[in-house]
């Protein structure tokens, strides 16, 4: 594995020159933090078809949906916290119902803003968007995955949600990897659990099968970075050839990724499944590795969750 | 648009317009009449004087657009549009029924003619100016025009959007503010004072006028002003009208915001419509 680390915020701000440099239609709305949600090549450099609003984020969401009903694809760009809270109802009103090409692109999902503490992290984004009609979600595994999946969702005509990592992390893809979005990429096959993860806890399922392995037990894992619309046969799958399933994820076990995956396997009828993620808890000020240890989410706790499971 | 129409074609427009509003709620049982009412004038002059749209291509990019924040008060809205021909007239019998095209609040998807949804009260104004920083940056000439509650000026998003107007220069956007006083639980300045709203988009940077909302005199002549005057500067009018204008017991009451009339009152209001009060 290339261990090369990189924010996946990194990603989204690289991406968007580019295809702001090919698709003339293509804006950037910025709430003041374009700095640190990487949009300063942007704005630099495509000045026509950048905006920035001010520290007015439900301004920045209805905007960017008057720009979308003459034609532009605007990607507001915020924190997570902002983008999914505070314009929550923006989001709906103005974005989802009318069913408008927006996409909210955020920056510091999760814990990854580490040292903020728990005002700037951001646990329960991916969950409320995930309940408004018309919205898709999704959250890149690494640098590769942001660049090609910000491409995706500038092709893909309605409301998305993208989330990105303020802390670097380890890079997984190459520049190649493809992604389609509602389709999870399997990573590795197994026979004796399956992982499901996504973003930024991609790359510990990974190392988690690793581990394993080492006691004779293989995992299939699945880089589910779409929560909305799920990838529902990949999930099915699982159940039928494995049955026994830990999701992972960097956002409240309430309604995310664990959720979305229970809501398949409950209705089956059969399966089982160990949701990992943060405990219904508010962060504090700390160390990234350490805020997710706090909660249960490391390679150790996804190993050991994997051979209870199978006991 | 068409500049040719006379004062009175344009006063017997908005008769009209009150007429089928109040018919639609009334059919409906169930709608907003008083602040619809107030509004109808400066409707009937956007819709019949000023604004360029066109009927059989709702959605034609060039048009000029009108956002109703205040999205509460659409039959006055859809009531322009069915005379003007976006959807066949016997549509505007169908106001708040399932399936309509007609929503409570409007919806963009649903019924042609309408450039967003509105509904959720502070937010239209925010989208007013996407398409007007849209047009400027797109070098095209079309207006936009977005009317807003008093009452709705208590959010403070509206103000975030008055100030991102400024910003980027959008002398092609008109913020009409329905200035009639009343807001559901009282009055505006019993539930929150707004002072002086001349006084505050002057303070914001725009070319302000204030008139009286149902003197069709001074609207067209404020339109006029307005779109002689592309000097950078956003266009504000605090327009004042009375809320439920004219149908005598509607007028200036609170009840009346979001009430039906029943049949006697519906007969008399028709009554006064068409002879006034």
């Amino acid at each position: 594995m290339d261990k090369k680390m990189i924010a996946t915020r990194d990603g989204l701000g690289d991406e968007l020159v580019e295809l702001g440099k090919k698709n003339k239609s293509i804006y950037v709305v910025d709430a003041d933090i374009g700095k640190s949600c990487k949009t300063t090549t942007f704005a630099k450099t495509l000045p026509e078809q950048h905006v920035n609003v001010g520290i007015a984020e439900q301004n920045a969401a209805g905007v960017a949906a008057g720009l979308a009903t003459c034609g532009k694809v605007p990607f507001v760009v915020t924190y997570a916290v902002f983008g999914s809270l505070r314009m929550c109802e923006q989001i709906r009103q103005e974005i989802c119902y009318p069913n408008l090409n927006v996409k909210i692109a955020c920056s510091h999902g999760g814990v990854t803003p580490a040292n903020d503490g728990a005002s700037h992290q951001c646990i329960e984004d991916m969950g409320v968007l995930r309940t408004l009609p018309n919205m898709t979600v999704i959250m890149p595994a690494d640098y590769w995955a942001a660049r090609r999946l910000v491409e995706a969702a500038a092709k893909m005509d309605g409301p998305c949600y993208l989330r990105f990592t303020r802390d670097a992390i380890p890079v997984i893809y190459d520049e190649n990897a493809i992604f389609e979005i509602g389709k999870a990429n399997q990573l590795k096959e197994g026979k004796d659990v399956a992982i499901i993860a996504n973003g930024d806890t991609v790359r510990l399922a990974l190392e988690a099968a690793e581990v394993l392995e080492k006691d004779g037990i293989t995992a299939r894992v699945l880089d589910m970075h779409t929560i909305k619309p799920l990838d529902v046969d990949a999930v099915k799958a699982c159940v039928n050839d494995i049955g026994k399933i830990i999701t992972v994820e960097d956002h409240n076990i309430i309604n995310g990724l664990g959720g979305a995956v229970c809501e398949v396997v409950a209705e089956m009828g059969k399966g089982i499944v160990k949701r990992i993620g943060i405990q219904d808890q508010f962060g504090q000020s700390a160390p990234y590795e350490r805020l997710l240890a706090i909660n249960g989410i490391t390679t150790e706790d996804i190993a050991a969750a994997a051979k209870t499971l199978l006991k | 648009m068409n500049k040719e129409i006379t004062i009175a074609e344009l006063k017997e427009k908005a008769k009209q317009l009150r007429k089928t509003a109040v018919t639609m709620i009334y059919e409906a049982q169930s709608g907003h009449p008083g602040g619809a009412l107030s509004i109808a004038d400066i409707v009937s002059c956007l819709y019949f004087r000023e604004m360029n749209v066109d009927p059989k291509n709702p959605r034609w990019e060039d048009r000029d657009r009108f956002v109703l924040s205040k999205g509460h008060v659409c039959p006055i809205q859809y009531s322009a549009l069915g005379l003007l021909g976006f959807f066949p007239e016997e549509d505007l019998h169908t106001l708040r029924k399932e399936g309509s095209k007609l929503q409570g609040h409007p919806s963009m998807n649903k019924c042609p003619g309408i450039d967003i949804s509105t509904g959720s009260l502070g937010q239209g104004l925010s989208c007013a100016v996407g398409m007007a920083l849209a047009g400027k940056r797109d070098g095209k000439d079309y207006m936009v025009y977005a009317v807003v509650g008093d009452g709705e000026a208590d959010e403070g998003q509206i103000w975030e959007a008055v100030m991102a107007a400024y910003r980027y220069h959008l002398d092609n956007l008109v913020v009409i503010i329905d200035n009639n006083g009343l807001q559901i639980d009282g009055t505006t300045d019993e539930i929150m004072p707004q002072l002086d709203f001349t006084k505050k988009f002057d303070a914001f940077g725009y070319d302000t006028y204030e008139i009286d909302g149902h003197n069709m005199e001074q609207i067209v002549e404020t339109f006029d002003k307005i779109h002689a005057a592309k000097d950078g500067r956003p266009k504000f009018i605090n327009a004042h009208t009375v809320k439920g204008k004219g149908v005598s017991y509607m007028e200036n009451q609170l009840a009346w915001h979001g009430m039906a009339p029943n049949d006697e009152q519906y007969a008399q209001a028709m009554k006064e419509l068409e002879e006034g009060i």
